[in-house]
């Protein structure tokens, strides 16, 4: 019996195996899709996430009812904690929603691929290069995609900045437009205090190749997470100058700082 | 010019019409020619050994870029080329290759269009569009071609397809189909790849293992019998809908991921240009870290072509070959 077929035997529950199958997900005869999606890793990555789901972060979404059951969706968060835990987050939410759950893609930053064990794992759970040749590609197989305009300017942004939104790339709302998209909005609260990061040594992360390499504390602190997912934004198919798209791009920006601060409220504090 | 069954074909009264298949030395050849050999008549060419097909096969070992080589086009009337003769990047040096791929394709090219030939059908490679980390999947032929900006030992690969292309566009008559398949695999098949499967160790970078697809020699050689059937110029990719990571890949055929060493990125390439290994050539050692995943979709609709292999067949006979 290989590694993963044990690890699946001893740690993916009945029922999660069951709601995981329910989703319909494209794969050739050995379980990968062609952007790396394994069926098996990923069932056994969510059932590890699982405690650090319900139990450690203690994640609360509110509002999951407004991603489409199916077909083309993108879900535009913002950005924030040093790693990749938000996106990790909004799909374990949408994964194991009740009614019609969804297993959507993260877009990953660029260097992710050439980080070694990580890249792969990532892929293998559905995060995907964020390339718009990618983006555009699942969105016509119907996916639904995940991505962080800010991208490492929001990720890689010190505790000082927590919950101001850094500049927002203008592609995600061409894609929409082009693939008749709908756009869920989403504010996430509580990553920014996981890893919360002091500075960035940037001489060391040029020299390692890395985007930033923060001083943070060397834990992923517990703090309670919300998501606040928000009504569809429908932004028609029209020729526009770019100008006119970053307008649409604000649009989302403030959907989504709405929802920070309806998250920021809701809280009762950072660790409960 | 060595010669095996070298008839003055051109004088007598054709019956069949005539293919010049080179690279005739190499398994995939061997298939397209069991395919062809009752409709067609065969010439083969190979510019590395001399190998005998059968008794109404000429068969002829030649340099492409000397001049003897446009005797065979006098001697015999060619309909059409099948080009398989392309030196893999794991074989001779990089001069040599690049004489046989770039010059010798471009001296076979010409002689097609001198001679009237209207059905050239190139083989190529997926390895021209590199191994980049920013590669998105299902890459189509659009896609720029990559490979030369990563390392010089494909350049010939490179600059083969650009020569095609060149003529692709410049001469219409000859209808020229390029094909760049994924990894071809199966029995016979001596490419890096199937080596690697066929051992019972293979190296595999730490940390990586990136998404491969391959294809069935048989599925290959139906694919280009199919193109040569049909007459359709372009670039085509030819890859199945499936796909796994290279070190399942080595699990499935029974084969042990022997890890080298991955960062710094300069380290696995220093290790693979010292041990000089033949089955992982260090400018391969990228696409063994990210994938190149291409989309065979347009092939598969303009020509009506599925590969019949199934990924899990093809695995179990390397894993077979082992017992």
């Amino acid at each position: 019996m290989s590694l993963k077929s044990f690890l699946k035997t001893k740690l993916v529950s009945k029922e999660l195996n069951q709601q995981l199958d329910k989703i319909n997900k494209p794969v050739g005869s050995l379980g990968y899709d062609p952007w790396g999606f394994n069926t098996d890793t990923n069932k056994i990555v969510l059932a590890m996430f699982s405690g650090i789901y319900h139990k450690y972060f203690r994640v609360e979404a509110k509002g999951i009812e407004n991603v489409p059951d199916t077909g083309p969706v993108l879900i535009i968060a913002n950005h924030s904690g040093q790693l990749p835990i938000d996106g990790t987050l909004i799909a374990y939410a949408l994964a194991n929603r009740k009614k019609a759950p969804r297993l959507p893609r993260a877009m990953i930053e660029r260097f992710f691929p050439t980080v070694p064990y990580l890249g792969n794992l990532l892929n293998q759970i559905g995060a995907v290069l964020g390339d718009p040749e990618n983006c555009a590609k699942m969105l016509e197989n119907g996916e639904a995609i995940v991505a962080f305009p800010e991208g490492i300017r929001g990720s890689g942004k010190l505790y000082k900045d927590r919950y101001q939104l850094q500049r927002f790339g203008n592609g995600f709302v061409h894609l929409a437009m082009k693939h008749n998209t709908p756009i869920i909005p989403v504010g996430v609260v509580g990553c920014e205090e996981t890893i919360p990061a002091f500075a960035n040594i940037k001489p060391l992360a040029k020299l390692l190749g890395v985007p930033y390499v923060p001083i943070a504390l060397p834990v992923v602190l517990p703090a309670k997470v919300i998501l606040n997912f928000g009504k569809p934004i429908h932004f028609a198919n029209e020729d526009l100058t770019e100008e006119q798209i970053t307008r649409r791009v604000e649009k989302v920006k403030s959907a989504i700082n709405a929802l920070t601060a309806k998250g920021l409220e809701e809280r009762t504090g950072i660790f409960q | 010019m060595s010669t095996i069954n070298a008839l003055p074909l051109k004088k007598s009264k054709k019956i069949k019409k005539t293919v010049l298949i080179t690279g005739a030395a190499g398994a995939l050849s061997q298939q397209i020619i069991n395919r062809l050999r009752d409709t067609y008549q065969i010439v083969a060419v190979d510019f590395r050994k001399l190998t005998y097909h059968s008794d109404d096969i000429p068969s002829y070992k030649i340099d492409f870029n000397k001049r003897g080589f446009e005797d065979l086009f006098k001697r015999h009337d060619f309909d059409s080329v099948i080009h398989l003769g392309r030196i893999s990047s794991s074989e001779e040096t990089r001069m040599s290759r690049y004489n046989a791929n770039v010059l010798g394709t471009q001296k076979l090219l010409d002689l097609s269009h001198k001679y009237g030939i209207n059905n050239v059908i190139v083989l190529s490679t997926y390895h021209v569009y590199g191994a980049s980390p920013y590669n998105p999947a299902l890459l189509d032929e659009k896609a720029p071609l990559k490979a030369a900006e990563l390392t010089m030992d494909l350049v010939d690969s490179v600059e083969l397809e650009n020569l095609a292309n060149i003529y692709l566009w410049r001469y219409p008559d000859l209808n020229i189909t390029i094909l760049r398949p994924c990894n071809i695999v199966g029995p016979g098949v001596k490419n890096t790849i199937s080596s690697l499967l066929s051992s019972k160790m293979a190296p595999a970078l730490a940390g990586f293992s990136p998404i491969m697809q391959f294809i069935h020699i048989d599925d290959m050689a139906d694919a280009i019998v199919l193109a040569h059937k049909k007459r359709i110029r372009g670039v085509y990719n030819v890859a199945p809908n499936d796909w796994i990571s290279y070190q399942d890949a080595l699990k499935h055929c029974g084969c042990m991921a022997i890890p080298i060493p991955s960062i710094p990125p300069v380290l696995p390439k220093l290790i693979t240009s010292i041990l000089d290994l033949k089955m992982f050539p260090s400018y391969l050692v990228n696409y063994f870290k990210y994938p190149v995943v291409i989309n065979g979709k347009t092939f598969n609709d303009i020509f009506g072509f599925s590969a019949k292999r199934p990924l899990k067949e093809i695995l179990r006979t390397y894993n077979e070959m082992k017992e």
